[in-house]
């Protein structure tokens, strides 16, 4: 194992910028920021921080098993994720509480059978993210889905957001709640599964939660809100990828970490004002 | 003012909640453009069954409407958080887009007037934060919302819940003038029984069950009171 790990890192150290186009990576990289940034800001605002950052962890067995079929693990992440916000949005629907609990315990279920079945020379890119396993397909999925995630989410973010501030009240006005809340976490299913290549399955989380919280510190109104979470979840890969390309260190901590710089410039401008 | 046309039916009403019985077997009709008061004590299932007649959760039993029927709600608490990254233009604009629909409901309220200086207050209104307003700006904010869109038929659970003396007064005075609105019938949820005899054509007593439903005058005694409350209630009566 041991032996594994420093060959897995030296492989990382080893990689230079000529190896993949870098504009390339940045350009996707962009796309999966702004998307992750975008869903996360319905959900620090669902108060479900935790349940988001913890799902992440669920793509782990769906990627291990695809990869034991050779197939691509973004779509075995996808489908995992699929089947665990079906889970979330049908405990929310039925007792109308998050069974924070039941969260925890099946997460972290997920994250240890994962473990067992991935394949070791694999485990540390599911883990933590890398670059050099993004290729052109990653990219056009990468693409397409962002374009589809930012066109469903614009549309149904209003009945989203009145949702988050009173069911009750959405209820009154004709919206269907429930069918809007399963629409965005498949989306938010999809985001996770799009961002694992770059993050790893360990930190993707982070990347959906992180931005939105940075930008609730100093945003004033819900667009304001919304494009500040988005830019921050772009800058947040852009410039993790930028860094971490050029140090030569794993890419997922690099990105989740810019983001957490990002909170921290806005918790500090949120205390000042 | 009332019509005699019923705008809506409710008729063996049970609402049962993981086997605890909330409401049970309550029947009644409202006249259209008629204010109706549902008075009760705490936990007498007064929110239950407005959300059950509006259909935010399941009953057995039936609720009938006119066809014609457009639903405003005003909920009886929402509770944001001082940063809720929220302002009121925007919040009124998940239910309407048009500017003008929204000052004109904000007039409604009180809460926009025409003079330039009044003006100037409410476009500061318009992109305050939802969290930091008061309770009674909050309310009349909800009532507001509730407004947009014409309804023709207004549910108000506890408007004057959280609000200050002087708020409590605007609500009231604000139902007066919505009562005066052609084809608007009220229902609304008090614990006031001052509210009930200076608003109410008729009112609803209900303890988990209907105790009793009329005019006001003709059923608001101290017996009825006491069975409804289940002590003695001292009846002030106002000279009108």
């Amino acid at each position: 194992m041991q032996m594994l790990l420093s060959l897995s890192m030296e492989r990382r150290f080893i990689y230079t910028p000529m190896d993949t186009n870098i504009l390339f990576l940045i350009i996707i990289g962009a796309l999966v920021g702004v998307t992750s940034g975008y869903l996360g800001s319905f959900m620090v605002l669902k108060r479900m921080s935790l349940v988001g950052d913890a799902l992440s962890h669920v793509a782990l067995p769906g990627m291990a098993i695809a990869l034991t079929f050779h197939q691509d693990p973004m779509l075995g992440a996808f489908l995992a994720l699929t089947l665990a916000v079906i889970g979330i949005w049908y405990i929310g629907e039925k007792t109308k509480i998050y069974s924070e609990a039941l969260v925890g315990v099946f997460f972290t279920a997920s994250l240890a059978l994962g473990l067992l079945v991935t394949p070791e020379p694999e485990l540390l890119e599911v883990l933590f993210g890398n670059l050099e396993k993004i290729g052109l397909t990653d990219g056009m999925i990468t693409v397409l889905s962002a374009f589809i995630i930012i066109v469903v989410t614009r549309l149904i973010s209003d009945r989203l957001l009145l949702g988050v501030v009173s069911e009750d009240l959405a209820h009154s006005t004709g919206i269907k709640v429930s069918i809007m809340n399963l629409v965005y976490l498949i989306l938010v299913g999809l985001v996770v599964a799009l961002g694992v290549k770059f993050v790893g399955t360990l930190l993707m989380g982070a990347l959906v939660i992180v931005p939105a919280v940075a930008a609730k510190n100093i945003a004033h109104g819900i667009r304001q809100y919304q494009i500040i979470a988005s830019v921050l979840g772009m800058l947040s890969v852009v410039i993790g990828i930028v860094l971490s390309t050029f140090l030569g260190i794993s890419s997922g901590p690099t990105v989740v970490l810019v983001s957490i710089f990002f909170f921290i410039v806005s918790y500090m401008l949120k205390k000042k004002s | 003012m009332t019509s005699s046309e019923n705008i809506l039916s409710v008729s063996h009403l049970t609402v049962d909640i993981d086997g605890h019985v909330i409401l049970k077997d309550v029947s009644f009709d409202v006249k259209r453009d008629s204010t109706v008061v549902v008075l009760g004590p705490n936990g007498a299932g007064k929110t239950v069954l407005f959300k059950a007649i509006i259909g935010l959760m399941p009953y057995s039993g039936q609720v009938t409407w006119k066809t014609d029927v457009k639903i405003g709600y005003v909920p009886q608490k929402i509770s944001f958080e001082k940063d809720f990254p929220l302002t009121v233009l925007e919040f009124m604009q998940f239910k309407e887009k048009r500017l003008e629909e929204i000052q004109h409901a904000l007039k409604e309220v009180g809460l926009w007037k025409e003079s330039s200086a009044d003006t100037h207050r409410g476009t500061r209104l318009l992109h305050t934060k939802i969290g930091v307003l008061s309770g009674g700006e909050l309310q009349r904010v909800l009532i507001a919302f509730a407004l947009l869109g014409t309804p023709n038929i207004l549910f108000f659970d506890e408007p004057t819940s959280g609000v200050d003396i002087t708020g409590e007064e605007t609500v009231y005075t604000l139902m007066r003038r919505l009562q005066k609105q052609k084809d608007l019938t009220i229902l609304c949820i008090s614990h006031e029984l001052d509210i009930v005899n200076q608003y109410a054509d008729a009112v609803l007593c209900l303890n988990k069950e209907k105790m009793c439903f009329g005019a006001p005058k003709n059923i608001i005694n101290a017996n009825a009171l006491e069975s409804l409350y289940g002590e003695k209630i001292h009846l002030y009566t106002h000279g009108h």
